[in-house]
């Protein structure tokens, strides 16, 4: 029992008097600090982020209660720019609206999606609680929307809900490697990563190629490139003569090293998010890699601002609408997918925002509205233009992780 | 009958939040008998504010933080305490580099923060009469739109065809610079200067506020008494404004220097991929690459080297008794 058991006395009382009274002994304050500590200790270790749930075919239509009978509304998250708005006042958004009466459903639209990333980061805490993120409805890029319906924080969508949907969806974007068959997103609108100049700033040179943009010297100082990983270096393998659909490492690693050497020569000015448009607008940034949409709206404020599509090819995706786990108005978010998937709806959606148009059909109607536009490539893309586009190929989640370090040290942290 | 109690004083010792303890610790009035038990108790709850706001805001995420630099593990398999210690040592080797370059730009935006911020301080302090609100308002007035906005208008201010760098390239400042290897060829938008800058002009209000009340407190006839000593202006400066000034400008550069190695919008909006910051790494770590672990130990690192710098120039200034 006691420590000083088996001691001769003298020794044991010395012992006793040491530990009790002396230096040593355990002031109640040092006793405190040493269980405070432990405490802290073995708290820290309690700590630790769980697992994500993993898509185990959970959060089906039946999982979640779904409150859109009683109440009325619906929280959509999306892209800035994104959706019509009409010429006069800037907060009429005339297809949106046009929703709103029919269906009787109040729409809270909002702005609020500027990067993939950034956005996940912001709801990612909600749904690894499982808890409501607030918004019902969200638009991710494809390769994005994939982590979230692996991670199972996406509702299985009813296709009795979505006639017009599941009819209409071109047949290209059915077969889509991050949502087969398409049971948790429907696309908003197919992107095109493309090669864009200001003709201004380039003193009436073309630029069209990714070669060009990362080794002609006289655009040195005055080039960005995409924040965006796939898009980067999609396109740059596909410059490079690699299929960004089937890459290797080494094909990633390549890539990866050719960007590097540019940046060393500061030949690359920056990565930039959607916000490479001012700067290409100005003319501070000669050439980039840009989203065709933003570059065709662009276009409508500045004559100088040009695109091209590089022979080699062009990085195609798609921006999905899904529903987070947890959202309470399910069936309002299908009722507005739908509603998207009418030709006429898609057709007035797509004269808008010139992004590849995904509903069949919205072609004949597009007509009725801009003959012009209707033979856009970039929207209405013929057989060549489509046997161009190229997807990135998915990723598992660990791939991913190891890319994403590699892209991001790339792009300067 | 009724003997008033003597005041006494238990003034709170401060406790981070509350501001740095002034002339008056406590203001306690002197109350009668029966009051002196409550009265022994009202500095702790005057306390619980703050203390709870630091313990919910403060400690706990802290403590989160702690545990989170020392787990491993991937999103989806979740991370746990594994106390992987090489956490700390991969983020410095990997981003010394970014730790390094956020406390040169930081060292050099305070240097000229004090460089433009101590002037202009004196003056509104000491010269400044009837316009003295005035012009502090003015100092202020920037903070009236965000920080975002007026970094970003620093974008157009300095873009490549604009006036400032027009002006700049045709005086051959440019060369001099881009021969220091503060800007590239003919820009400065995408180099250390036009981060350095961009630090400079967000954080120099920081600067001249401790400044200005500092100095405005230098009782004036002190400066008298040294001129009646047939001191010249120059070493009444350096003898008597300067030392009593010496708390501001300890404040100052504390409040310029801290914020400003960790800040990554400067870097983010107004620097090229060899200008990023250690900020814009953590960043990067936590949204992009999703290891949170190596975020956490980033972040902690930072903290510890501010801790450290700071406490050793504290020392140096040798003013202890002033924070």
């Amino acid at each position: 029992m006691d420590l000083y058991e088996g001691l001769p006395e003298p020794v044991a009382k010395a012992w006793e008097r040491g530990l009790t009274s002396g230096r040593a002994a355990m002031s109640r304050r040092r006793l405190l600090k040493a269980a405070s500590l432990a405490a802290a200790g073995s708290t820290l270790a309690a700590c630790g982020i769980p697992p994500a749930a993993g898509n185990n075919g959970g959060d089906g239509p039946e999982d979640t209660p779904d409150h859109s009978r009683e109440e009325k509304v619906l929280n959509f998250a999306n892209w800035p720019l994104y959706i019509d708005v009409d010429e006069k006042n800037k907060k009429k958004r005339p297809t949106l609206d046009r929703f709103e009466r029919e269906s009787g459903i109040k729409v809270k639209y909002v702005e609020d999606i500027n990067d993939n990333n950034e956005f996940y980061g912001k709801i990612k805490p909600q749904l690894a609680a499982g808890q409501d993120t607030g918004r019902d409805l969200v638009c991710l890029s494809d390769w994005m929307a994939g982590r979230v319906i692996r991670q199972g924080w996406a509702q299985r969508l009813d296709p009795a809900h979505l006639p017009h949907a599941v009819t209409n969806l071109e047949d290209r974007f059915r077969a889509a490697a991050h949502d087969p068959g398409r049971q948790y997103s429907y696309p908003w609108a197919g992107t095109a990563c493309i090669v864009a100049y200001n003709k201004k700033a380039t003193k009436g040179k073309k630029v069209t190629s990714v070669t060009q943009l990362l080794e002609d010297e006289s655009l040195k100082g005055r080039i960005s490139m995409l924040t965006e990983m796939t898009d980067t270096i999609g396109l740059t393998m596909l410059d490079m003569g690699v299929d960004s659909e089937r890459f290797s490492e080494d094909d990633f690693e390549a890539a990866i090293a050719r960007i590097q050497k540019a940046v060393d020569r500061k030949q690359l000015r920056r990565f930039s998010g959607n916000d490479y448009m001012d700067e290409l607008n100005s003319g501070d940034i000669a050439a980039c890699l840009a989203w065709a949409g933003d570059v065709v709206q662009l276009q409508l404020d500045n004559p100088d601002v040009e695109f091209a599509v590089p022979d080699r090819g062009y990085l195609f995706g798609t921006d999905d609408l899904l529903v987070p786990a947890k959202a309470r108005h399910r069936s309002n978010a299908e009722a507005l997918i739908d509603y998207y998937y009418q030709p006429k709806v898609a057709a007035e959606l797509a004269a808008w925002v010139n992004y590849i148009c995904p509903v069949t059909g919205a072609k004949a109607e597009m007509e009725k509205i801009d003959k012009e536009l209707a033979d856009a490539p970039l929207i209405f893309p013929d057989e060549k233009m489509i046997a161009k586009g190229k997807n990135f190929r998915p990723m598992s989640a660990k791939e991913e992780a190891r890319y994403e370090e590699k892209f991001s040290k790339l792009i300067g942290a | 009958m009724t003997a008033v109690a003597p005041p006494s004083p238990s003034g709170p010792a401060s406790a981070g939040a509350a501001p740095p303890a002034g002339k008056d610790p406590d203001g306690a009035v002197a109350e009668a008998g029966a009051g002196r038990a409550r009265r022994g108790l009202t500095p702790y709850w005057l306390l619980l504010p703050a203390g709870l706001w630091l313990a919910v805001f403060f400690v706990a995420p802290l403590f989160y933080q702690a545990s989170t630099s020392v787990q491993s593990g991937s999103l989806e398999e979740g991370f746990r305490v594994t106390w992987q210690f090489s956490n700390y040592t991969d983020a410095l080797g990997t981003y010394g580099e970014h730790f390094v370059r956020s406390f040169c730009y930081a060292a050099v935006a305070t240097a000229l923060c004090l460089f433009i911020g101590y002037p202009l301080a004196y003056m509104i302090a000491l010269r400044a009469g009837r316009w003295r609100n005035l012009v502090l308002v003015m100092v202020i007035a920037p903070f009236f739109t965000s920080f975002l906005i007026r970094t970003l208008a620093w974008k157009t201010i300095l873009s490549d065809g604009g006036p400032v760098v027009g002006a700049l390239s045709s005086l051959h400042i440019l060369d001099v610079t881009h021969w220091l290897g503060l800007t590239a060829d003919d820009r400065v938008l995408a180099t250390p200067l036009a981060v350095v800058c961009g630090l400079t002009y967000n954080f120099l209000p920081f600067m001249i506020l401790p400044l200005y009340s500092s100095l405005e407190r230098i009782d004036t006839s002190l400066l008298e008494a040294a001129r009646d000593l047939y001191a010249k202006p120059s070493t009444t400066f350096r003898k008597v404004t300067f030392p009593l000034s010496l708390p501001g400008v300890v404040a100052g550069t504390l409040l310029t220097f801290i914020p400003a190695s960790g800040d990554y919008i400067n870097a983010q909006l107004l620097g090229s991929p060899s200008e990023q910051m250690v900020g814009n790494a953590i960043q990067k770590q936590f949204l992009n690459v999703l290891d949170y672990p190596t975020a956490a130990a980033m972040s902690f690192i930072l903290m510890a080297l501010i801790l450290l710098m700071v406490s050793v120039y504290m020392r140096k200034a040798g003013t202890e008794e002033l924070v």
